[in-house]
């Protein structure tokens, strides 16, 4: 968290491209860093944990590892997915700890240019500007960039 | 190697190794002589073995080691400077070690290894001055001396310490002829063929152990584990399968898995006495320092576990045992006056019990007082008083492990600073681990603690509840319990929003899981399945929907987020490859009961408030005594629900008394008491046990009915003889009990020392604590 204060700072410090895996929540399309993600899973089975922050949905055994899975929905202050519709899960590894987060569905991996990118809108509200780095402009498609470790953060 | 005990063995391997270091050594030495780094590591090594041979009485060992070590102290110091004819004194005295250390391998003794020309070669070196003298008196071959004779002339009288250096120039073979005088070290190398006679086909110490770094260890554990879990998946879906190859693979997998845990288990295992072996220092100083005289005895000591949590062991237990010294081990004049021996015994005793290492600390001192401790933590605003009346004398001994107290009377050195029992506790507890103490005043103190035997694979019991799975560890499992619904409806009652259930007599309060964890049980029947469970040595009862099965589970740590909940110790991952949250049964324990006595004491606030209206909010235990008449009993006035057979009844006079748990228990009954006619003539009779001070009596009832809240009770001032008065309890008119005059005609003494009145036992018992 101590990683990423603000966000222009940042900014600053990345190179002129990266790479973003991108993927759909709630009809927006978020991106993060590729070297942040370890893989993507489909249809895991979930073990939800009582009292747990709302945001955990609960916990997925990745091959023997236990990982705590992050609804995204919930964290970026989104309504519940619709009943029946599964979520994917894209693994991120952050200091060296796994961690899940819960999307609807997986997009490519795309090359940006910092160029097109610009501070989040402020039509935004609150709690999801904090978790947006900011926004680049593609053709016809606004691209989220997500801070994972605030993401992941509680 | 079966000759030799452990302590020699270690020392051989140790020796064996820090001798290939020392050759490197001096070799490299020769290039860069003044390396001090270098001359330090030898000194340590040798000054290690000349330790160790002194200790386990290799004579000559030590002798060579000893000069060596002088020889090495100046060379390290800058008295002396390092020459070809000294790293020779040393190579050779590496040698010589190395002879003995193959003779003490091979027989268990020095054998026949001479070391004389050795010694008086480093002596030679060390004092300058050539020996030739003492070198003809001990008659060496000749051969040996070479070196010496031929650098004497030069050096006779004169200490030129440059001087031989030309001469020994040639020297390099000296070592090789040297060798013959200690008859063994021909081929130094091979320290087993020198022995006598030795069998051909056994590995020498030194190759029959390897050093394997602990992390190497670690990451085998966390496979094994893994293999422990996946066998677990592949027993459990072969166990629906008919192919018999493969359920026979499956068990053979199943049984090599187990073994292969087993050992590699055993490699991380160690005996305790790794860490029991520093105590009797640290009991002596302690015992000089406090005036006091205490004998360690150590019972257990090959008891083994694993090397992490023989670390993680080590600081609580040397803070229990400087505790017993310094608190619990009185002054011998004190002992003496109480007639106790002196000396006191502080014991430490180890052994293996159902899958758990337990490790005691027990002292014969002067134990622990409950009341002082009750009046200290009252003092401390740790409890309140009227919380402590209500505790008992075992309860009341937990309240040393809060944070905050110390028992000592006055901040000594040793302890007293009011850390201490909660940092013990709290370190035992991220182990796994429980701690308990017992205590007889005047008798000593035992403290207990029950470590698992290894942190990684935990047996484990799994339990159903609202749809999912949760682990609860077995250490703090005592038993299980499952009731029909009928039964149910019976034995578990219900006291004022908290269930309790009667089990074997005593009061178990019940925390059901489902509504700990927010979430809605899915049994619907009316079955009441119990996990009875201990923790700091209270017991409650989990009530969970199903028991599923036991089995060993891999604990798996989980996020800050998860742990910062305070319920889930970790998590697992079951046989089926579900994730299941293990239990912090300490945790859960504390959360539950802690808000049920915080409920509780607001009632009792409440009630206090309200002392002036008459309907007082109390808890009441109804009974039947016979002829239809009800009795309310205040329950904070019952100490335990027993059963007694009539014929154990006995007769003192004209009372009746029963032996109890070693005392004579008066008793009472009821009926008789408040002249109803009950049947006197039924095998076994209830009994409420009531206990203050140490004393206790029994009051028979015909039957017990119920636990009910008074609130809502009517009372009137209708009474009689040994009543309070009567209110009306669920619909039906019921008396209440004067307690204090049912007590008193079953003990006329029962209140000798406090006055006291049935109802305000509390505030008397806590004046009376204050006194103390």
């Amino acid at each position: 968290m101590s990683t990423d204060t603000a966000a222009r700072p940042t900014t600053r410090a990345m190179p002129a491209t990266s790479q973003l895996a991108t993927f759909w929540l709630d009809g927006d399309l978020f991106g993060v860093e590729v070297e942040h993600v370890q893989e993507v899973l489909r249809s895991q089975s979930i073990t939800r944990v009582p009292l747990a922050p709302p945001a955990v949905a609960g916990l997925i055994n990745l091959r023997g590892q236990v990982v705590t899975a992050i609804e995204l929905r919930e964290r970026l202050g989104r309504p519940a997915r619709p009943a029946g519709e599964e979520p994917v899960v894209i693994v991120v590894r952050l200091h060296g700890e796994a961690v899940s987060l819960l999307v609807d569905s997986i997009a490519d991996v795309v090359d940006v240019d910092l160029r097109d990118f610009e501070a989040p809108p402020d039509t935004m509200d609150g709690t999801s500007r904090e978790l947006i780095r900011g926004a680049y402009k593609l053709d016809g498609q606004l691209l989220l960039a997500l801070d994972v470790n605030r993401a992941v953060g509680s | 190697m079966e000759g030799l005990d452990d302590i020699v063995e270690e020392f051989l391997v140790e020796s064996h190794e820090n001798l290939d270091q020392l050759d490197q050594d001096l070799v490299a030495l020769e290039q860069d002589p003044r390396s001090r780094d270098r001359l330090s590591s030898i000194f340590r090594t040798i000054h290690t073995i000349k330790g160790t041979s002194g200790f386990l009485a290799f004579n000559r060992l030590e002798e060579v080691a000893h000069v060596g070590e002088n020889l090495l102290s100046r060379l390290r110091d800058g008295a002396l400077e390092l020459n070809p004819r000294r790293t020779d004194a040393l190579l050779q005295m590496v040698d010589t070690i190395r002879a003995l250390l193959a003779a003490i391998e091979a027989s268990g003794g020095e054998g026949t290894v001479e070391v004389a020309g050795t010694v008086l070669l480093i002596s030679a070196a060390l004092e300058e001055t050539p020996a030739e003298e003492p070198v003809e008196e001990v008659r060496v071959e000749p051969v040996v001396e070479s070196p010496v004779p031929e650098a004497s002339p030069a050096v006779a009288s004169v200490v030129p310490a440059p001087a031989p250096v030309p001469a020994l120039e040639k020297l390099p073979p000296a070592p090789a002829p040297v060798a013959p005088v200690a008859a063994a070290p021909e081929h130094p190398a091979e320290p087993g063929e020198p022995g006598v006679g030795g069998q051909p086909g056994r590995r020498a110490v030194a190759d029959s152990t390897i050093r394997v770094d602990v992390d190497l260890l670690d990451a085998l554990m966390l496979l094994v584990g893994e293999l422990v879990l996946t066998r677990n998946q592949i027993v459990q879906y072969v166990g629906r399968q008919t192919d018999q190859d493969l359920v026979r693979a499956s068990q053979r997998l199943n049984l090599i898995a187990s073994e292969l845990q087993e050992g590699v288990m055993k490699t991380r295992m160690q005996p305790i006495d790794h860490i029991w072996s520093k105590l009797p220092r640290v009991v002596r100083d302690l015992g000089l320092q406090c005036g006091k005289n205490v004998r360690l005895e150590m019972v257990g000591r090959e008891t083994e576990l694993d090397k992490t949590l023989l670390e993680a062991v080590k600081d609580p237990l040397t803070h229990l045992v400087r505790n017993s010294v310094d608190h619990g081990v009185e002054p011998s004049a004190d002992r003496v006056a109480a007639g106790k021996p002196a000396e006191g015994v502080l014991t430490l005793r180890a052994r293996h019990e159902s899958g758990q290492v337990v490790v005691e600390v027990a002292d014969d001192g002067g134990g622990i007082d409950p009341v002082k401790v009750g009046a200290k933590a009252v003092e401390r605003g740790l409890v309140t008083a009227d919380a402590l009346a209500r505790m008992t004398p075992a309860d009341v001994l937990q309240l040393i492990f809060l944070p905050g107290f110390s028992t000592a009377a006055a901040v000594t050195n040793v302890s007293g600073r009011g850390v201490g029992m909660d940092v013990v506790k709290t370190n035992i507890e991220s182990i796994g681990g429980t701690i308990e103490v017992e205590s007889v005043p005047g008798q000593g103190t035992c403290t207990r603690l029950r470590i698992p035997l290894t942190l990684a694979i935990v047996p484990a019991l799994t339990i159903e509840c609202a749809g999912d799975r949760y682990a609860i560890p077995q250490i703090s499992l005592q038993e299980l319990v499952a009731l029909d619904a009928e039964k149910a409806a019976a034995a578990v009652e219900d006291v004022g929003g908290a269930s309790v259930y009667r089990l074997r007599g005593e009061l178990l309060p019940l925390v059901h899981l489902a509504d700990v964890l927010g979430l809605a049980s899915d049994r619907h029947d009316g079955h009441v399945v119990i996990a009875v469970l201990s923790s700091e040595g209270r017991r409650f009862g989990l009530v969970v929907d199903r028991v599923i099965n036991t089995e060993e589970i891999v604990v798996k740590a989980v996020g800050g987020q998860l742990k910062s909940i305070g319920l889930y110790s970790g998590a697992t991952v079951l046989g089926d490859g579900a994730v299941a949250l293990i239990l912090d049964v300490q945790a859960l324990a504390r959360r539950a009961l802690r808000a049920e006595s915080a409920e509780r004491q607001e009632h009792r606030l409440a009630a206090a408030a309200a002392t002036s209206s008459t309907a007082e909010r109390q808890r009441m235990l109804l009974a039947a005594i016979g002829g239809g008449r009800r009795v309310a009993i205040p329950l904070d006035t019952v100490t335990r629900l027993e059963q007694v057979r009539s014929e154990t009844v006995e007769r003192v006079g004209s009372r009746e008394v029963v032996q109890y748990r070693g005392a004579i228990l008066p008793i009472v009954r009821l009926d008789r008491h408040l002249g109803a006619f009950g049947d006197s003539d039924r095998e076994v009779l209830e009994v409420i046990v009531y206990a203050d001070h140490g004393r206790s009596v029994a009051i028979v009832v015909e039957e017990i009915l119920d636990i009910v809240d008074g609130e809502a009770a009517v009372q009137s001032d209708i009474d009689d003889l040994g009543l309070l008065g009567s209110a009306v309890i669920g619909d039906r008119v019921t008396e209440l009990l004067d307690v204090r005059a049912a007590i008193l005609a079953a003990d006329p003494m029962f209140y000798a020392t406090p006055p006291a009145l049935g109802g305000a036992g509390h505030e008397v018992a806590a004046t009376h604590l204050m006194e103390v």
